[in-house]
C-alpha cells in the first residue's frame, strides 16, 4: 500500500492513486477555523484538550496528529514559523475566543479589548504599535485595519520604498525552524509535504495593509490599491518588484533547508475573482501579475521538483489560460459557487493541465447551514467528477467556518471515507 | 418620464429615465458622463464647475452627466466587461463631482427620490461593496444615512426611524454574518415594522434564494442594479 506522500506524488503528476488524497489543515486556505476544530475533536471522540490557534487573523486550529489518524489526512504545512501579524507561533498561553471556547495562542498573541467589546490585535505582538487587526464584537475572525488613507494624489516616495518593512528575507532562527520542520515531518511521518507560506502574493488583500509593519506608509487601503492600478501603476509594479525580488530569495534559502522533501509550495493567496466574475480585466492581469508569477514558476520549476499551489477564490474561468501559462501546477480552492465555475468544464477541459485541490464542498452555503445528506451527496458528487484520473487533492472550498455543526463535518468525511472505501 | 412608465428600469446601463432630457443635454454634459466612464476625476470635477458657471441646471448635471455616466459603468460591470477597480475609479470621478453639486442642489430645492439607511451588518467590517452602493444611491437621487460596518439590528431599526426611511439596505461579505440579516428582518417584524420598509440585501455569499428565505424583499448582485432597484422599488410603492 502506497504512503500519503507517495499518493501525493501520484496525484501531483496527474496518476490516480490508490486512495484519495485528503488535506485539511495544511496551509491557511484549506483549513479549518478554532470552534470547528473543537466541535469535530468531540464528534471524533478525541481526547479533551484546548485547540491551539495556528493562524491568528482567521482563527484556525491546529490540526494534530490524532485528528491525521481518525480521518486518514494526507499533507502537513511547514514554515519558518512566522505568521502575518509578524509574530512566531511559538509557545501557548489560554486565550477565550468571541464564541467562549478557551483555546492556546501564541506566546505573542497580544490583544486588547475597547469599550464597544472589539479586539484588537498588534504588529509583531507589539502593543505600544497602533494594531493591525481587529474583531468585531461576537466577530469569528479578525479583519487588518487600514492605517493610513493615502491615494496616488498623495504619495512621496516608490512603491518599492513604502512597502520595504512589509517583505524580509527570513533570518537563521527562522530558517532553522523550517529545516527542524521538514526534517522532523520528511524522516517521521509518511506525510506528503507543503510549503505553506505564499513566495509572493502580490496585491494580496491580506497583505496590503501590511498587519506585519508596526507603522505603514503608502498606498494601504484595499480600494485606493485597486486604483493605483489605474491612477498610477508604476508604484504597483514597484510593490511587486520588490515582494518578488524577496520571496524568490526566500524560496533560494527554503530550497537550501529543505531541498526536495518538500512537494508544494504555495505561491499566492491572492484572490482574482468575485462571487460574480473576474476581480479585474484579462489586461490588467497579463499586466500587473502573470509577468510576476511566471518568473516565480519558472523559478521553482528550475531549481526544484516542487509543485506551485496557486490559490484564488472566485469566478476564474476567463484567467485559467493565463494561470496555465504562468506556470501554475495547482488550484486552489476551486470555488464552484462561483458564477461560471462549472465543475465538469474544469475537470474535462483543465483537469490535465491543473491538478484541482479544493473544491469539495461549499463552505459558504452547504456545509454550514445544509443538511448533513445535502454534504454528503455534494461531496460524493464532487469527489466521483473530479478524482477521477488523478490530479485531485480533497479540501473543502477554502476553510471550514466556524458556524458548521459537527453532524455537517461528519457527513462530509463519511462520504470520503465511502468514497475511499468503494475504490 | 417616470420609471414605472418606463417599464424597463436602466437594462444594461442605457440610459433610458431621462431621455427626453438627454437629448437636450448640453455638450459639455456628456463630456462629463464620458470623462467619469474613464474615470478622470480631476476633469470632471473642472467640467462641473464649467457647466455650473455656465448656468447649466445642476439636475441635469447629475442626471445627464455623472449619473448617466455611471450608470453606464455600471451596466458595464453588470456584462464583466469593466470590474471592481473601474467601478471605484469612475465612482471616485463621480464623487468629485458630487461634492460641487450638492451645495447647489439643495439651493434648487431637489427633492431627494426617497431616503435610505444603508449598512453593513454586524460581526462585518467589509465596506467596499457597500461604500458604492451608498455613493450609486446618492447618485441615483436618494437620501443616504449611511451606517458604517458593524451595525446592530437596533441601530438599523432606530436610524430608520429616526430618519423616517424608505429602504433598509444591509450588506455582508462573510458567510458567519449574512446570517444576521434575518435577525434584523426579525426584529422588524417583532416591532411590527416590517412593512413600512423595503428590505434589500447584498454581499458575496447572498443570493436570491437566501433574500426570499429570510424575508427580504430584494436581493441585487451590484451597486448599479441596487440603485436601479430602488429607484423602481419606491416609484412602485
Amino acid at each position: 500500500m502506497a504512503t500519503s506522500r507517495e499518493r501525493l506524488n501520484q496525484t501531483l503528476n496527474h496518476t490516480e492513486p490508490d486512495r484519495l488524497v485528503m488535506d485539511m489543515g495544511s496551509t491557511a486556505v484549506t483549513g479549518i477555523n478554532a470552534n470547528a476544530l473543537h466541535r469535530l475533536r468531540k464528534a471524533l471522540g478525541l481526547e479533551e484538550r484546548r485547540v491551539k490557534i495556528s493562524e491568528p487573523l482567521q482563527l484556525l486550529g491546529e490540526v494534530e496528529e490524532d485528528v491525521y489518524q481518525a480521518l486518514g489526512l494526507d499533507c502537513v504545512g511547514i514554515s519558518a514559523g512566522i505568521n502575518l501579524f509578524a509574530f512566531s507561533n511559538a509557545g501557548r498561553k489560554p486565550w477565550t475566543m468571541p464564541s467562549g471556547l478557551s483555546v492556546d495562542v501564541p506566546v505573542d498573541f497580544n490583544t486588547t479589548v475597547d469599550g464597544q467589546g472589539r479586539t484588537y490585535l498588534y504588529p509583531q505582538g507589539d502593543l505600544s504599535a497602533p494594531p493591525s487587526g481587529m474583531m468585531p464584537k461576537g466577530g469569528f475572525f479578525f479583519d487588518n485595519i487600514t492605517r493610513g488613507e493615502i491615494s496616488c494624489d498623495d504619495i512621496e516616495s516608490s512603491g518599492a520604498e513604502d512597502f520595504k518593512d512589509d517583505f524580509a528575507v527570513m533570518n537563521d532562527d527562522q530558517l532553522r525552524e523550517l529545516e527542524r520542520q521538514c526534517n522532523y515531518y520528511y524522516d517521521n511521518t509518511d506525510y506528503g509535504i507543503i510549503y505553506s507560506s505564499n513566495i509572493a502574493a502580490i496585491g494580496d488583500f491580506a497583505i496590503v495593509p501590511g498587519p506585519n509593519v508596526k507603522h505603514p506608509v503608502g498606498i494601504r487601503s484595499l480600494p485606493e490599491f485597486m486604483m493605483a492600478h489605474h491612477l498610477c501603476p508604476d508604484y504597483i509594479h514597484e510593490v511587486f518588484e520588490l515582494q518578488v525580488e524577496v520571496g524568490l530569495k526566500n524560496a533560494e534559502l527554503v530550497r537550501q533547508a529543505c531541498g526536495d522533501k518538500i512537494q508544494v509550495v504555495q505561491i499566492s493567496g491572492t484572490d482574482f475573482g468575485t462571487q460574480n466574475g473576474p476581480f479585474m480585466s484579462q489586461d490588467a492581469f497579463r499586466e500587473f501579475y502573470k509577468p510576476y508569477y511566471k518568473k516565480i514558476n519558472d523559478w521553482v520549476h528550475k531549481n526544484t521538483k516542487w509543485k506551485t499551489f496557486f490559490h484564488s477564490c472566485g469566478a476564474v474561468m476567463s484567467f485559467l489560460k493565463d494561470f496555465h501559462e504562468a506556470g501554475v501546477d495547482i488550484l486552489n480552492p476551486v470555488q464552484l459557487s462561483a458564477k461560471d465555475m462549472d465543475g465538469k468544464i474544469l475537470k474535462e477541459q483543465w483537469g490535465d493541465k491543473f491538478v484541482f485541490w479544493g473544491g469539495g464542498i461549499d463552505t459558504q452555503q452547504t456545509l454550514p447551514f445544509g443538511t448533513p445528506e445535502e454534504v454528503y451527496r455534494e461531496v460524493t458528487e464532487r469527489l466521483e467528477l473530479f478524482s477521477k484520473g488523478g490530479g485531485y487533492v480533497f479540501n473543502t472550498i477554502h476553510n471550514i467556518q466556524s458556524p458548521t455543526s459537527a453532524e455537517n463535518m461528519m457527513a462530509m468525511f463519511d462520504a470520503v471515507r465511502d468514497f475511499r472505501n468503494r475504490k | 418620464m417616470d420609471l414605472a412608465a418606463a417599464g424597463t428600469g436602466w437594462p444594461d446601463g442605457q440610459r433610458i429615465l431621462y431621455k427626453e432630457e438627454t437629448d437636450m443635454a448640453a455638450e459639455i454634459v456628456v463630456e462629463i458622463s464620458e470623462l467619469l466612464q474613464k474615470g478622470r476625476a480631476k476633469n470632471v470635477k473642472n467640467l462641473v464647475q464649467e457647466a455650473l458657471d455656465q448656468g447649466i441646471d445642476p439636475k441635469e448635471i447629475l442626471n445627464d452627466g455623472l449619473l448617466a455616466g455611471m450608470m453606464v459603468v455600471g451596466g458595464k460591470f453588470k456584462r464583466n466587461e469593466v470590474f471592481v477597480p473601474e467601478v471605484l475609479v469612475a465612482a471616485r470621478a463621480m464623487n468629485a463631482g458630487i461634492t460641487l453639486l450638492e451645495p447647489k442642489l439643495v439651493e434648487v430645492g431637489n427633492e431627494p427620490v426617497g431616503k435610505a439607511v444603508v449598512g453593513t451588518v454586524k460581526g462585518d467590517l467589509h465596506d467596499i461593496g457597500k461604500n458604492l452602493v451608498v455613493m450609486m444611491l446618492k447618485g441615483a437621487g436618494f437620501d443616504v444615512v449611511d451606517l458604517g460596518t458593524d451595525v446592530e439590528a437596533d441601530v438599523f431599526i432606530e436610524r430608520a426611524e429616526e430618519e423616517n426611511a424608505d429602504i433598509i439596505c444591509m450588506s455582508a461579505l462573510l458567510t458567519t454574518t449574512m446570517p444576521y440579516m434575518q435577525t434584523v428582518i426579525d426584529a422588524l417584524q417583532e416591532k411590527g415594522l416590517r412593512e413600512k420598509y423595503i428590505v434589500m440585501i447584498g454581499g458575496a455569499p447572498v443570493n436570491d434564494a437566501f433574500a426570499k428565505q429570510i424575508g427580504a424583499d430584494y436581493y441585487t448582485p451590484d451597486a448599479a442594479t441596487a440603485a436601479e432597484t430602488a429607484r423602481r422599488a419606491v416609484t412602485d410603492r
